[in-house]
Parts: C-alpha cells; structure tokens; sequence
C-alpha cells in the first residue's frame, strides 16, 4: 500500500511541477507576496493628511498647530487663504482633515472665555477617521491645560485624573505585528485549498481519472497521493512565509517552534481536507474554482484578520467557529506574539483537528460514491 | 473585423455557460452571497471591549468611575473585582482587552485636589483596536473629571469635530461600497481565466483555430457573454447595497454604471490575458485568484489607507485596478462625486482596460504548437 501511494505521490509530483510556472506559483508567489502584502497590512495612522486655515494667526494659533505637526500624527499638506476651500480639499481626497482656526482664537483665550477650533473630517475610512479625532482631541486637551490661567488661590481648583496606559505584547502598538501572521496563514491556505480543489476534478475532465481507476488503487490510496503532495507544498511554504516575516519584517516568535509546526500540519490537514471535499463535488475545474472562492473569501473576510472577530454579531461568532483560518490565526498570533503553548491553545487545535478529518471521512465517501 | 463572427463566437460561448448551470449559478450567487454575509458580519465600529476592572479604593468615586466607562457603551466590564494577580491571566487568555487598575488613595487624592491616577493595560496585539481604546479611555476619564469637579470649568479649547461624508462613522458605508470593487474583480476574473485555457485544454481550440475568426473577434466575442454576467452582478451588488444594507447612493447611478462597465472590461480582459499565458486551467485559476483577490483586498485601499504604506508600495498599487475602482466607487457612494472628480481615475481604468486587451491581443497566437 505505501508503495502505491508513494507510486501516486511522485506521479503527482511529476505532473505538477511539469509547467515551469506551477513552481513559481508555488513556490515564488507566496514569498512574492509575503513581502508586497507584509507592507501594506499596517493600520497604523500616522500620517493624517491635514489642511489649516489660520485666521488668526497669533502665537495661540500657532502654538497649536505646531503642536498637531509634532505629535508625529499629522502632516500638514496644505495651509488654506480662507476656510471655505476646505470642502475642495476634502471632496477632492487631498486632506483627510481640515482645521479650521479663525478670528479670535487667542483674545479668547487670553480673555479667559472658552473659544473653538473647527476640525473636520473625511469619514469615507471610518477607522482613520475615528483616530483621527482620537488624536486630535487628544493635542486640543493637552492645549487647554497648558494654556488655562492659573488658578487664583482658595478657589477650588479642578479635578485632574490622569489614565496611565501601557500595551502588553506590543507597546509599539504596530499593526504589522498582528497582521504579519494573518498574512501567512491567508497565503498557505490559498495555496493549499486551490491545488487540492483542483486536483480530482482536473483528472476527471481530462480524462485521464478513468486510467487511474483501472490501476489497483484503493480510493484512500488514491486521494492519500493526491493530498501528500500538496501537504509537503504546504509545510515547505509555510517555512518559506515564516522565514520572511522573522528575518524580513522581524516578527518576534515567542513560542515553541515545535508547536507551531505541529499546528502548522492540523491546520493544513483541514484546509486540503476541505479542497479535496471540493474537489469530489465539482464537475468542472471552473466549478471547482468559483466554490474554492465562495469559502475561501468568507474564510478570509470572516477569520478576524483585520476585522476583529469580537464585533461581529453573535451568530457569526459561533458559526466562524468552523472556520479553520480563524482556529488557525488565534494559535498562529497566539504562538508568534503571546508565546502561547497548547495549555491554551488546545481547544482550537482540537477544533481544526475535528473539521479536517470530517472532512477527509466525506470526501473519501463521496468519492466511493463517484467511482460506483 | 466581422460583427457577424464577434456574435457567432459570442452564442458559443453563451451555449457552453449553459451547460455548467453550477457554474453560472455560482457566478450570479457568488457577489450576492459574499456582500450579504459581510454586510451582516463585518464591521469595524468597535464597542463592548472586554474590560476587567481591580478596584483597590473600593470607594464611591471608583465604582462612579467604572458605571461611567461601562455606560459609554465602549467599554464591556466583564469582572468588575478582579485581584491584580489576575489579570495578566486574564490578558493573556484574551478574556479580557483591557484591564484597569484603580490605585488605593484614588477618592482620598481628589478629595485633596492631587491628580488622582488610573492605571490601564491592554492588549495591543491588535494595535488597531488598542488605538481606539487609548483614544475612548482617555475622552471618558476627561469627561469624568469634569464631571467630579467642583467647580464646572469648560475646558479653553473646544474642538468642535465635524465628520463629512460618512457622518455617524459607520464602517459599514465605507467598507460595503468597497467590498463591490473586491468582489467584483474577483468574480470577473475567475470567469474569464478559465475560457481560453479550457478550449486549449480539452483540445476545441484546433477547431477554433481551423475557423476565419480574427484573434480580436475571438476575444471580443468571449469577453460579451461575460461581460454582460458582470454586469448583472454589479447591478445586483448596487441593489443590495442601497436597498438591503441602507447605505444612501449620493452620486449619480448612470455614472457609476459607466464606471463599472469600464472597470470590468479591465479586468475581464485581465482574466483573458491569464488564460491565454498559461493555456492550462490549473496555473490559470492560481495565477487569476492570486493576482485578483489578496491585491484587491489589501493594496486597493478598500480598508487599509494606501497613504500609510511605505512608498514603492503605493508606486505599486497604481496597477492594482481595483484601487481605482474603490475610490472610484466610495467617492460615488457617500461623496456623491461627479464626473469632475473621478475623471483621472476613470481615465487610468480606461487605459488599463485597453492595455491589457492589447497585450492579449498580441499573446494569443492561433497557431498549434
């Protein structure tokens, strides 16, 4: 029986890597990728383009805006003549903020009389945007402070209570250390998923499934050759991705290398688990590619990579559960970032465990059915 | 170039889809199934954090402060005692976000009139949603201590915030809008990639060949039957988006239709270019989904601002066709953008549409080899 399989295996390996271009899809795309993709997933806000109009220009004024420049969150792409040219700027995408400062900012303050800075905001991004306001809010507080006249004596001076706040596992607050892992998980399914969706079908249309059926394969055998190559595809890019995020991009791996590993082949046991269940279904390799697409994109949209698993509603919570990207993310960030070790982990591992042999056990079954 | 052959190959084409109903199905199920399941799943509006309070003052003042975080609706308590030993436990285990610690001498310092302090840890693996955090801890301990004052003392700066375009801040108007363009390209090029490849592959390309057609009236005649999919798709997908999900269409409908029908023009003939390099399905469906959906969903800008990224990435976003296309389509939706204001993006999907169906053009040799 190994003999056979491993007969199935090396044919297989054969007929992949045949096409020039299959190796630099498999092996040159996913690093490709990692380095494009390593780049653009930071969410960090840093740069608010902002355009000023300052009317009044006293050394309040001033003083504020220098401010907003040097708290390094703002970059000043455009000082208006007056402030009615901020819808321009706005609509046309050039800032994402305007501040708006005008006549009389400082004689009111000087006066003691509360006075307003207009801030407004491109929303298209909600996200920036919310930061955005965060920060700025952030730079009028710590200005009315320092500006305030001191209080006179015996009169009740104003309550300060200040918040501390520390980051754990990432003080830096980047983004790209928690997305990072999301990337790599994202490129080893892609990769995994789509050869296996494609791998009986294939046979099947051109024809050639009927030469396979006459040799004395057993179907376990059979689909065990189909999936070991791309299981050794999987593991060597899932090192080749890793290698890049450690040495390229310097994501800390706090864990256990061992256990990653481990994690590495449950959750590549689930994935071609689910190609392969695609695989048996489809027709046509057309087929098999659309519906490769309509759970690969859920699977990615929904796995809490860069939108946070937390706030989605209730049921989609409990039903990303039998999501293995979304297992397989939580142990990956898991390992990468907290250090975590199976005494946490093992219920996600039990989970990708549980769906990759359910669907091993259908797809053996469905093929049975197929052949008959 | 003869209408009469574009339209023979184009009834061709239309048969052949017919007979993979599966497949044609998927195509017009795909956009629909993927914006409902986002359009109910995703959000980025960030509220209920998980929150653990270890509250050593036990006073009057530290449980007001703890009801007024919870009462921001931001904050989620979920332990309102824990013991400090504990929440490392907890941060770790990730049952909680943030956790705050209220100092003994809390109540006894502002009573005094001493800055009182509040100590927060949270767990920044997710730098994003530890950003906002930060910014709605610090808003509401500022509120607090305006509230305690004695004295009420409006603060000398007021920033008056105004949100254009996307007034309550929803993430669901911008990232929905976005989402049609991800979708979109995907679904465009996954219809295309495989034609040409399959004719190769099984072997009717010989008879194609052996026929008069002119490479242009081939093409031409592939890409309408899609094209005209596409387009019912990005109809549908507009529907669902106005009518299902309430996000208002402030520009014109006609605009945005032209727009669509040069976007997928793009990127069909994109998918025909695949096709025609690999003239196998296998490479081709792993070449059409790897250039089409992870650079759309992350280089376009649908959620991640382009201007945060290093600069030779953003060099290389500009032949991402889906960026121009996402602002394209946001700018409609909620800036109510005119012809005026997209006209350059408009352009540059309408040059990369022609380029790409040029260099197919020139790749596909009607020859046997």
């Amino acid at each position: 029986m190994l003999e056979r399989i491993w007969r199935m295996v090396v044919k297989e390996f054969i007929q992949l890597l045949r096409d020039r271009r299959m190796k630099g899809v498999v092996f040159g795309a996913p690093i490709m990728q990692m380095l494009l993709f390593g780049y653009a997933v930071t969410t960090d806000v840093n740069n608010i383009r902002t355009a000023i109009y300052d009317g009044d220009n006293s050394y309040e004024s001033r003083e504020i805006v220098r401010r907003m420049i040097s708290s390094g969150y703002f970059t000043i792409i455009k000082i208006m003549e007056t402030p009615r040219e901020a819808d321009g700027v706005l609509d046309r995408g050039e800032a994402t903020m305007a501040l708006i400062i005008n006549h009389g900012f400082a004689a009111d303050i000087k006066k003691g009389k509360p006075t307003a800075a207009q801030i407004l905001v491109d929303g298209t991004d909600s996200n920036t945007a919310l930061i955005a306001i965060n920060y700025a809010a952030k730079v009028a507080a710590k200005f009315s402070r320092d500006m305030k006249a001191p209080v006179s004596l015996g009169a009740p001076r104003p309550v300060i209570v200040e918040m501390k706040t520390r980051a754990w596992y990432n003080p830096d607050l980047k983004s790209r250390n928690y997305n990072v892992p999301g990337v790599i998980a994202i490129l080893v399914m892609l990769i995994s998923l789509l050869l296996t969706s494609m791998a009986i079908v294939r046979e099947r249309e051109i024809g050639t499934i009927e030469q396979l059926m006459v040799t004395p394969l057993t179907p376990v055998e059979l689909i065990l050759g189909k999936t070991i190559p791309f299981a050794i595809i999987g593991f060597f890019d899932m090192a080749l991705v890793s290698t890049v995020a450690v040495y390229w991009y310097e994501i800390p791996i706090r864990g256990s290398l061992i256990l990653l590993t481990a994690s590495t082949a449950v959750f590549l046991l689930s994935s071609l688990s689910f190609g392969l269940f695609i695989s048996t279904i489809a027709r046509t390799q057309q087929q098999a590619m659309m519906a490769t697409f309509l759970f690969f994109a859920p699977f990615v949209l929904l796995s809490g990579f860069m939108f946070p698993a937390d706030n989605m509603p209730v049921f989609f919570q409990w039903a990303t559960l039998a999501n293995p990207l979304r297992l397989f993310l939580v142990i990956i960030r898991g390992i990468f970032l907290k250090g975590m070790g199976l005494d946490t982990l093992w219920p996600q591992e039990l989970a990708l465990l549980a769906l990759g042999v359910t669907f091993l056990t259908l797809s053996v079954m469905r093929f049975r059915k197929n052949i008959g | 170039m003869r209408i009469a052959r574009v339209f023979a190959v184009a009834k061709k084409e239309i048969i052949q889809i017919r007979r993979d109903p599966l497949s044609m199905a998927l195509a017009f199920l795909l956009p629909l199934i993927l914006l409902f399941i986002f359009g109910f799943a995703i959000t980025m509006d960030i509220k209920n954090l998980k929150t653990v309070v270890c509250d050593l003052d036990k006073s009057e003042v530290s449980r007001k402060f703890s009801s007024d975080l919870s009462a921001s609706g931001y904050f989620k308590i979920v332990n309102p005692s824990v013991n400090y030993r504990d929440i490392e436990r907890h941060l770790d285990s990730g049952a909680a976000k943030i956790a705050i610690t209220i100092p003994r001498g809390f109540s006894e310092d502002i009573r005094l009139g001493k800055p009182a302090q509040i100590q927060a840890l949270l767990d920044g693996s997710d730098a994003n949603t530890a950003t906002l955090a930060f910014g709605y801890l610090s808003a509401a301990t500022d509120m607090f201590s305006a509230k305690i004052s004695p004295r009420r003392s409006a603060p000398a700066v007021d920033p008056r915030m105004r949100v254009w375009y996307n007034e309550e801040l929803k993430s669901r108007n911008f990232i929905i809008p976005g989402l049609i363009a991800v979708i979109m390209s995907v679904i465009a090029a996954l219809l295309t990639s495989m034609t040409i490849a399959r004719e190769w592959e099984r072997g009717t390309m010989e008879q194609l060949i052996a026929t008069p057609l002119k490479t242009t009236e081939l093409l031409i005649g592939k890409l309408i039957p899609y094209f005209l999919i596409g387009f019912i798709d990005m109809l549908v997908a507009v529907s669902v988006t106005v009518f299902v999900f309430g996000v208002e269409l402030k520009g014109s409908l006609a605009l945005l239709l032209v727009v669509s029908a040069v976007f997928l023009f793009g990127v069909l003939s994109l998918g025909i270019l695949v096709s025609i390099i690999t003239k196998s399905q296998l490479p081709a469906s792993q070449f059409a989904l790897v250039i089409t959906f992870l650079p759309a969903f992350l280089l376009s800008g649908f959620m991640i601002s382009i201007i945060n990224m290093p600069y030779a990435l953003q060099m290389i976003t500009r032949i991402v066709p889906a960026r121009y296309f996402v602002t394209i389509i946001k700018g409609i939706f909620l800036k109510g953008a005119g012809l005026d204001l997209i006209l350059s993006d408009l352009m540059l999907l309408a040059v990369f549409g022609a380029a790409v169906f040029a260099v197919a053009n020139v790749k596909f040799k009607k020859k046997i080899t």
